[in-house]
């Protein structure tokens, strides 16, 4: 069976006698281990798919089953990459790492382990030299990297990426790109990225998961990704699989958003 | 033209070798002498224009009290009449003749008690309510008219309902600083970003851990400023509360000095009141800034 099931769910925001349908009936399974991309044009509910895996927007209409269970409310078992980094600017980079890493561990680990957990983290995104600075100390590009660490040191089931390199300059996010293309490859771990890079999501995914335009916004496509990893984005840039498949999420999203709004 | 091109070769043929030996020497000693002049210039300043000004205002105070024959004292009076209460701030001569600094440390007691509970009730309620934009809506108004009640106007209340002049000064003094507290904590605990409360879910913190992990450290930039006002507060209306219940504090002090015509004592408590509501607005932002270091980034 598949490890994430998203099925049918739906949002509807409801204020007084208006509601608005964000998400209908969407399905998806995810494997364990797969890394989906889910893409679509600015406003069409991409955030609010996230939020839901992430339990922190309530499903409307169906359910979301992470293993078996159904996912009601948020946890440290889908932790989430915020697009803005969220970290807390009062506590040091070790520290902010240490919040979450107290909450999963503190009864199995020993606080020797748990530290070690910490630094082993911080390691692997590069910033264990910056364990003890804040966040204001730090680049975007650092800030995202100590996010992602926050978020991978809770040992998540699933890690949701919510746009996280969207507000870095291109080389940043290619470093970026690279640093999750190395932990997923390093660790296996199921993770979700929202995007609206298209080269991201080629680049990064074994699926794209391409939503249709909002309002009622629904799977459109999903798109294999047939690419062998270790991908290499130079040697891929000229690879005929990586180009069809990012020309067919070109076409989806350009496509598909001319008909809808000649639907209109 | 020509005599730059001439001139600039010679300069630099000359300049880099007795630089590098006049240089490298004296560099440290004369860095650190900088320092100490830089530190005695930012000092003077500091120092010299408040020093100046006071001055300046003494001596007008005297110049045109010192005719005779004025109502108010004039400092060359108030120094010879009360200047031993400058002087010595911890004498004991009596149960009813102490210096002013045990004086000022019975009024301190007081509002350390009235304002500290104001602090704690007042952080609390704010905390509660500045979760729900509900209860956010219904208490304002009635926070905004209570707080523009002035501190004495609640003395007659609470002398009725505690019979005793102790517990109703300080409990003036809560009711007075409660109301900045409770206002700025709500309005702080609803300025914190959605960010840090989709982390706090997404970790799951339970209420008390989100309180103190959170909500204070996010808050406390607008708990401090609260907190500031309210001492203030508290400090003000302390000595109006003790003129009127007596007691050893300072209020009760320049009271008893007005009815014995010791006009000149009077002068030197106000100093004493200043200096230590200074005192206090300067530690409630001290901590303040120790306690919300990097939030306000």
């Amino acid at each position: 069976m598949s490890y994430l099931k998203i099925d049918h769910a739906g949002k509807t925001f409801t204020s007084g006698s208006r509601s608005n349908v964000v998400l209908q009936d969407v399905r998806l399974d995810i494997a364990k281990g797969e890394f989906v991309s889910v893409i679509g044009h600015s406003g069409c509910g991409k955030s609010t798919l996230l939020n839901m895996i992430a339990g922190l927007t309530e499903t409307t209409s169906g359910g979301i089953i992470l293993e078996g269970r159904e996912v009601n409310a948020p946890g440290p078992d889908r932790a989430v990459v915020f697009q803005n980094h969220s970290l807390l600017p009062w506590l040091t980079v070790y520290d902010n790492v240490k919040m979450g890493v107290q909450k999963v561990f503190g009864s199995t680990k020993s606080k020797a382990e748990r530290h070690d957990w910490i630094m082993q983290n911080l390691d692997l995104v590069q910033m264990g030299h910056a364990a003890q600075k804040r966040p204001a100390e730090l680049s975007g590009g650092m800030k995202q990297r100590v996010g992602i660490a926050r978020a991978l040191a809770m040992e998540p089931k699933i890690l949701l990426l919510d746009e996280p390199f969207g507000a870095l300059d291109a080389l940043t996010r290619a470093h970026l790109q690279d640093a999750v293309m190395e932990i997923h490859a390093r660790l296996g771990n199921t993770m979700i990225m929202i995007t609206h890079d298209v080269d991201e999501a080629v680049l990064l995914a074994d699926r794209i998961v391409m939503l249709t335009n909002g309002p009622a916004a629904t799977v459109g496509e999903v798109l294999e990704v047939p690419l062998a990893r270790p991908r290499d984005r130079i040697r891929l840039a000229s690879h005929p699989d990586y180009v069809r498949a990012r020309e067919a999420v070109l076409r989806f999203l350009y496509e598909r958003h001319r008909f809808v709004e000649a639907a209109e | 033209m020509t005599v730059t091109a001439l001139k600039r070769p010679a300069a630099a043929a000359a300049a880099p070798r007795p630089a590098a030996t006049v240089h490298a020497i004296p560099r440290p000693r004369s860095a650190a002498s900088a320092r100490a002049a830089r530190l005695g210039r930012a000092a003077a300043a500091n120092v010299l224009p408040p020093v100046l000004v006071v001055a300046a205002l003494l001596g007008l105070w005297q110049l045109l009290l010192a005719g005779g024959g004025a109502a108010l004292p004039s400092p060359i009076e108030i120094w010879q009449q009360s200047g031993d209460l400058i002087l010595e701030p911890f004498y004991v001569a009596g149960t009813q003749d102490i210096g002013l600094g045990w004086r000022v440390l019975t009024s301190l007691e007081r509002v350390g008690i009235g304002f500290g509970l104001a602090a704690f009730v007042g952080i609390a309620v704010g905390a509660v309510i500045g979760q729900s934009a509900w209860l956010m809506r219904g208490v304002d108004p009635l926070f905004q008219v209570l707080r523009t009640v002035p501190p004495l106007a609640w003395l007659p209340i609470s002398l009725a309902a505690f019979m005793d002049s102790r517990p109703s000064a300080i409990f003036v003094i809560f009711i007075t600083a409660i109301w900045p507290v409770i206002i700025n904590t709500a309005a702080g605990v609803r300025a914190i970003p959605q960010d840090y409360r989709n982390v706090a879910a997404v970790l799951r913190l339970s209420p008390l851990e989100f309180f103190w992990k959170i909500m204070v450290p996010a808050a406390a930039p607008y708990i401090f400023s609260g907190l500031r006002i309210g001492v203030g507060l508290a400090w003000l209306a302390i000595v109006a509360a003790e003129m009127l219940t007596g007691g050893v504090g300072i209020g009760f002090f320049i009271w008893d000095a007005w009815n014995s015509s010791m006009l000149t004592d009077i002068f030197v408590a106000l100093l004493y009141i200043g200096a230590t509501g200074f005192a206090l607005d300067r530690l409630v932002a001290f901590i303040g800034t120790k306690v919300s270091r990097g939030t306000t980034v």
